[in-house]
């Protein structure tokens, strides 16, 4: 493959795509805009050329961008841990899967000072309205990620004493599979969590199976999700309640 | 000071807000109003708690005057759900437990089932289950030691223990295929033999471990911060702690050796040869000492373990009770009935009841199980070591500070899946 | 444990120091019982704790089980270590449902909890301090009463919980899995 088969064909680019300013194309270029960031700094610079040079080398963007791009990259997790996947999550903050590379090693014990919660563990039900509290006292914007089989479904407990599936009585952005996942997996949770609050959701699998407008969410599409998927999701609701309609008829 | 109080309300005409009916503790309600008590309530949400224990504190200044714990804020109905659940399909549920010593619920459980079948393990498969136990033994220190002294306040021993804490979940993922609650103990032994890189990991691991020890202990054991809170706190006389029925570092700690791995042996522990740690005072200074200490006789039981392990099965043969080996599926006809039995149903055990007790890494870890002769037990009941051990926290706290409770707390290494069940 | 031979010679003794208190012993796989009057049980455990030969004195755990059908249908069940021998002995305390029927022994209740009657026992606080939070559990699972207890009250389900999870006429609970073919009888919280 190095060597480039007679059926491949290997083209070299080099990665440009890291930053919309323009990289200097020779030694020329780079020597010109050296002498118009002296000429900025001493105040020389004026009129388009000015202007060409703020272009060149300022990045732009939205308001709401940078403050997504702020708040998904120092998300401060709260330290509520409820049972085994508490141990798992203490892992992801040690030091072989640290989770202070994505910026939330600062975690927080008062619920007025974090803004994630990860539910790791069971939800028995006398604990379910303590955490309702806790999610309450919480400052928006908040998210929640349901780590592991009980919270997010009950698990293996389907008895009288956990609560199946902290859905019920709180909403939850993300839910990560596993008994008790590994940090890795809580790790990748947390990526997803991170794409949501910066505006591109990773519609993961459903892109890849062509089944975006399946998904059920638990509120109305709140800016996490873009109105042509808001509006496939309402198309396939209407459709499926009409079905189980015609089909109820037709059985009763 | 509430005289004060009563004339600023009368001089302000201000109301007195706030006076729902708060949970007192006895010794609250006992006092007259001019003693005045405050009942907070260190909630199930707290950074000290480990995991969500709620205790009823009432303070005189900063001093504790009783204490009240309420617990059941993860409470599972795991001793209920097996009453559900055919013998196997129950270890899973078992072993969520006291979530640190998994390993342990696990042997507490299998153990009481066999001694009810009257089933023999081969001696690969005790070896291999002492191996695991005592490695799970010292990821449970680990833990306690790590999370132990963020309470006090150094914060660096977390991220040491956690990192050594990972080697051994990576020895439990090589030999089971998951790191925490592995369903590894099999009523008859283990789930499969070890791999062939095992033993060399666990002897690498085991060769590690004493220097780490030593650096934990060096940051620890002459720290002036460290000494002042720990020393002569939270003692309780030996002969209280029996009548609470404390068990484990706890009482070691209190100068009782009393532990079962030496009094009662079971499996493979009379073949090797180790210390218990017995400390003399009882304060949280000689409960950090003992478990540091039980780390490592426990790795020296590991070494031996793998030095003495002997070939052979690592489970029994009756296929009554264990499911045959894959290979013979395709061949034999017994084996294929026998595997879909035992899946399906699962096998009977006969009428009657065992209480099987381990020495967990807290503690006395029984189990009691009642059989009614079908294939799901009629009643499983774990007699679980944090549970009795909580007991003992109102005697350490009394007449303390504030800051000594979180002492008391860590070092009593509670662990709510335990209590809870 | 204390080997047959010993385990009646104790009956025997515990007969005659509290009469008819001892209603049956068994030992199996190594392990010695001892099943006795619930009315009487301070005394049993007293004299097992005080008596010098006997010396339990410590109460590794105390639980319940519910042995429904099979009368009497509750045990609470007294797991007694004698430390300097190492010897282990169970005491079963074989209390009877006051809310059966007399008439049809056996026959499950139709409703669990809230009961009415409840059975009732003799608080071992007293004799043994760790059986402050076991007795609570006890009570709290089975809705057995322990005379005496200074503080009897739900320790792991909430306070104002009703019924006996651990009897064996309360249902194991939960949900039914949702799939497409009930998933409009079970309803979502947003629904």
């Amino acid at each position: 493959m190095a060597k480039g088969s007679a059926r491949l064909e290997i083209k070299r680019e080099k990665l440009r795509a890291l930053s919309p300013l323009e990289e200097p194309q020779s030694a020329a270029e780079l020597r010109v805009r050296q002498m118009r960031a002296r000429d900025l700094l001493r105040g020389d610079l004026e009129g388009p050329a000015l202007e060409r040079h703020v272009a060149e080398s300022v990045l732009t963007t939205t308001l709401d961008k940078t403050m997504r791009w702020g708040r998904a990259n120092s998300i401060f997790p709260a330290t509520f841990g409820l049972a085994c996947c508490a141990i798992e999550m203490m892992a992801m903050v040690s030091p072989r899967y640290d989770v202070a590379r994505f910026g939330a090693e600062n975690l927080r014990a008062s619920p007025r000072q974090a803004d994630m919660l990860i539910l790791s563990g069971r939800v028995a039900i006398k604990m379910a309205p303590v955490i309702r509290r806790l999610y309450d006292q919480m400052l928006e914007p908040k998210w929640v990620i349901s780590m592991g089989a009980c919270s997010s479904s009950g698990g293996m407990f389907a008895n009288y004493a956990v609560v199946q599936g902290a859905d019920k009585f709180m909403p939850v952005d993300i839910h990560v599979p596993g008994c008790p996942p590994r940090p890795e997996a809580l790790l990748y949770g947390f990526n997803k969590l991170q794409r949501m609050i910066l505006g591109d959701p990773d519609p993961g699998w459903r892109r890849r199976y062509n089944a975006i407008g399946t998904e059920e969410w638990a509120r109305p599409a709140t800016g996490t999700a873009s109105t042509e998927e808001a509006e496939a999701y309402a198309v396939a609701r209407e459709l499926s309640v009409a079905r189980h309609a015609e089909l109820a008829g037709e059985s009763g | 000071m509430s005289d004060l109080g009563r004339d600023v309300i009368s001089r302000t005409d201000a109301q007195v807000i706030g006076t729902a009916l708060v949970e007192r503790t006895a010794a609250g309600q006992a006092l007259a109003p001019e003693q005045e008590l405050m009942t907070i309530n260190m909630g199930p949400h707290h950074p000290a708690t480990h995991g969500v224990l709620r205790l009823l504190v009432s303070l005189e200044g900063e001093v504790v005057r009783d204490l009240k714990p309420v617990v059941g804020y993860v409470h599972t109905g795991i001793e209920k759900s097996c009453e559900d659940k055919s013998y196997w399909k129950a270890i899973p549920f078992v072993e969520r437990m006291d979530y640190l010593s998994y390993f342990f619920n696990m042997e507490a459980f299998v153990g009481c089932v066999e001694r009810l079948l009257e089933l023999e393990i081969p001696p690969r498969a005790k070896y291999l289950r002492v191996i695991h136990l005592e490695l799970n033994r010292i990821h449970s220190h680990l833990v306690w030691l790590g999370t132990g002294a963020l309470d006090l306040g150094a914060m660096s021993m977390f991220f040491y223990c956690f990192r050594d804490r990972d080697r051994i979940l990576d020895l439990f993922e090589l030999s089971t295929g998951q790191r925490m609650h592995t369903r590894y103990f099999q009523v008859g032994g283990v789930f499969e033999d070890i791999p062939v890189g095992f033993e060399r990991q666990a002897r690498a691991f085991c060769a590690e471990m004493p220097s780490r020890l030593d650096q934990y202990e060096a940051i620890l054991n002459r720290n002036e911060i460290f000494l002042q809170r720990t020393r002569n706190v939270g003692v309780v006389p030996r002969q209280r702690l029996l009548d609470l029925g404390v068990t484990g570092p706890l009482l070691r700690a209190a100068g009782e050796p009393w532990d079962l791995r030496k009094v009662d042996p079971t499996l493979a522990y009379a073949d090797f040869d180790f210390q218990i740690p017995v400390g003399t005072v009882g304060d949280g200074h000689d409960r950090y000492r003992v478990r540091v200490q039980e780390m490592r006789e426990s790795v020296r039981i590991v070494e031996q373990a793998l030095d003495g392990l002997p070939e052979g099965p690592w489970i029994a043969d009756d296929r009554k009770v264990v499911l045959p080996p894959r290979d013979e599926l395709s061949t034999s006809m017994e084996a294929l009935i026998h595997h879909f039995k035992l899946v399906t149903e699962g096998f009977r055990v006969p009428p009657g009841e065992a209480y099987y007790p381990v020495e967990g890494p807290r503690g006395e870890l029984g189990c009691f199980v009642v059989a009614d002769g079908s294939a799901k037990p009629a009643r499983v009941h774990f007699r679980d070591p944090s549970f009795v051990n909580l007991q003992a926290l109102r005697d350490m706290s009394v007449g303390g500070y504030v800051a000594d409770l979180i002492q008391n707390l860590a070092m009593l290494d509670p662990i709510l899946g335990g209590i809870d069940r | 444990m204390p080997d047959a031979p010993g385990l009646e010679l104790i009956a025997q003794d515990l007969d005659q120091t509290a009469a008819g208190s001892v209603r049956g012993t068994y030992h199996e796989h190594g392990q010695a019982c001892l099943i006795v009057d619930p009315e009487q049980i301070l005394a049993v455990l007293g004299w097992l704790r005080d008596t010098p030969g006997q010396e339990y004195r410590f109460l590794a755990s105390l639980h319940g089980v519910d042995y429904l059908p099979a009368e009497p249908r509750f045990g609470v069940v007294y797991e007694l270590l004698n430390m300097p021998r190492v010897e282990r002995l169970r005491v079963r305390a074989a209390l009877a449902d006051p809310e059966a029927d007399p008439s049809e022994p056996g026959r499950p209740r139709t409703r669990s909890g809230g009961g009415d009657q409840l059975p009732e026992i003799d608080s071992c606080v007293p004799v043994f301090p760790t059986a402050e939070f076991h007795e609570r559990e006890v009570y709290d699972f089975f809705g057995i009463i322990f005379r005496g207890h200074h503080d009897l009250r739900r320790i792991l389900m909430p306070e104002d919980y009703v019924g006996w999870p651990q009897r064996r006429d309360f249902p194991v609970g939960g949900e039914p899995v949702i799939f497409t073919h009930n998933e409009r009888q079970v309803p979502r919280w947003f629904e």
